[in-house]
């Protein structure tokens, strides 16, 4: 099993452990629920060492990111993020991914722990003659991400990178804890916050640092268990469960990733036939009226016919609710439509709610 | 750690006996494994329930759990204080986040349960 650069400080914590695509990974440490509320309340830490990261650099890079992605990365300057697919020529998804633009020849995709050789792979299939050079540094990334209304209060006594001027989606070089970092003000869940990026070798010191100065501000180390029902309340998908080769961005409700008008890019001929003569399903947040709590996989029922599966589900820390994502057909996908989901012998009701379920009030 | 005068199940659920009511509920290591539980399903007084029949089921945030009668018998009482307070079962898994109680049809069943001694046996295996 691999481990990230931090695998000891989740050990010394006293982290519940899980192999998470092939990554010794800390699901929870206090408590999940207890974990959640600090990062919606105050800010959390999470060690996301396992993500992906690859170099595409060279003459042809800002075309090359073009060929792959729907988003405009002609829109980038240096120091820009976006949010994107990677598409296959079938318009659909082999991975979601954010794009930073260093320079124009020179691009990172960050994509999915679970995804990356699995990625990298399928870039180097569709590099044909553009003029570039492919690196998976994921192995010499180490990743933090810092998140919550403390995180600029946090991050900001130990870094030279003015924090407070920056816009969501820009990164910029600089030191975190007197280690050469990327600081780029993304995340995961639905939280201003941080993501903090090092080739240094030993960041061990990042996490004690930023620890050190979060604690007093009620900053609490966050494992994958929190992770994953932070960013479903906040409506981000996840490879495998909401989005996978099978989805287009339009049924996942990211029509916004595609752009039109930039040119041509895999899968575009697909994807413009079915904006043209519309989706039969959509990716629609739910939540559970009857009491149990609906988990992915759990079978989906439209006028009492099986259709599909919930993509995403969970009990939600924040509204103490059963909530989740499931693709509906098209006409069933109004807010307040009900439908039905099997929790093992029983049908419950569900019904479609607007999302996001979690916006930030700051 | 684990009570000496329980029985335990390798489900990890517990019995405690005091005459022939048997109130049942899950071990502090199973209550471990599941984490923050925020959803605990009990059946009806006055169901009859056979060794190994569900009892019910104990949900946490990232996990459900099949609860299974270690004893045979009458559901003669449920814990209504889970519905509104289901994390007793993490917080007091050995006394205040008792499930339910039986009115116990065979007290041979309690033969195939392990003591305290053997259940942490037992789990040691488990761990290492």
């Amino acid at each position: 099993m691999k481990k990230t650069r931090f695998n000891a400080h989740h050990r010394k914590l006293g982290a519940k452990m899980i192999e998470f695509c092939g990554w010794d990974m800390p699901v929870e440490y206090k408590g999940l629920i207890e974990e959640h509320l600090a990062c919606r309340h105050a800010a959390g830490l999470f060690d996301v060492s396992h993500m992906g990261e690859i170099h595409v650099t060279g003459r042809d890079a800002l075309a090359f990111v073009q060929h792959i992605s729907p988003n405009d990365a002609a829109r980038l300057s240096p120091g820009m993020i976006q949010y994107t697919g990677l598409m296959t020529a079938k318009g659909t998804y082999v991975d979601d991914m954010l794009v930073y633009c260093v320079h124009p020849e020179f691009f990172l995709l960050v994509v999915n722990a679970a995804n990356t050789d699995k990625d990298y792979a399928y870039i180097q299939s569709v590099k044909g003659g553009y003029e570039i050079s492919l690196d998976n540094a994921s192995d010499r990334y180490s990743q933090l991400a810092l998140q919550g209304r403390q995180a600029i209060p946090i991050l900001q006594p130990l870094t030279d990178i003015n924090l407070a001027p920056m816009h969501s989606f820009t990164f910029a070089f600089g030191k975190v804890a007197g280690k050469e970092c990327i600081v780029s003000r993304t995340g995961y869940t639905g939280e201003d916050g941080f993501e903090i990026y090092t080739l240094d070798q030993e960041p061990g010191i990042l996490w004690d640092a930023i620890m050190e100065k979060g604690a007093p501000l009620g900053l609490q180390p966050v494992g994958l268990g929190a992770r994953d029902t932070l960013r479903l309340e906040a409506k981000l998908p996840l490879y495998g469960n909401d989005i996978d080769d099978t989805t287009t961005p339009l049924e996942c409700d990211f029509k916004w990733i595609v752009k039109f008008k930039k040119g041509d890019f895999l899968g575009r001929d697909v994807i413009v036939r079915q904006n043209e003569q519309g989706i039969s399903r959509k990716w629609v947040g739910f939540e559970l009226v009857d009491k149990g709590i609906a988990r992915p996989h759990y079978p989906v029922f439209v006028d009492g016919k099986p259709y599909g599966q919930v993509s995403s589900g969970t009990y939600s820390p924040l509204f103490k609710k059963s909530i989740g994502f499931v693709y509906l057909p098209i006409a069933k996908t109004a807010i307040g439509t009900e439908f039905a989901i099997g929790v093992r012998d029983k049908r419950l009701k569900a019904v479609v709610v607007p999302t996001p379920f979690y916006k930030r009030d700051y | 750690m684990y009570p000496q005068n329980f029985y335990f199940t390798k489900d990890h659920e517990w019995v405690a006996v005091d005459g022939d009511t048997a109130t049942i509920g899950i071990s502090d290591f199973a209550q471990k494994q599941l984490g923050d539980v925020v959803f605990v399903e009990q059946p009806e007084i006055g169901k009859v329930l056979a060794v190994h029949q569900t009892i019910g089921s104990i949900e946490s945030v990232k996990a459900v759990s099949e609860v299974f009668a270690p004893v045979s018998g009458e559901v003669t009482a449920i814990n209504a204080e889970l519905g509104t307070a289901p994390e007793a079962v993490n917080q007091d898994p050995h006394g205040k986040g008792w499930i339910i109680r039986l009115k116990m049809a065979n007290q041979a069943d309690l033969g195939a349960l392990m003591k305290a001694a053997d259940y942490e046996k037992y789990l040691e295996g488990l761990t290492h």
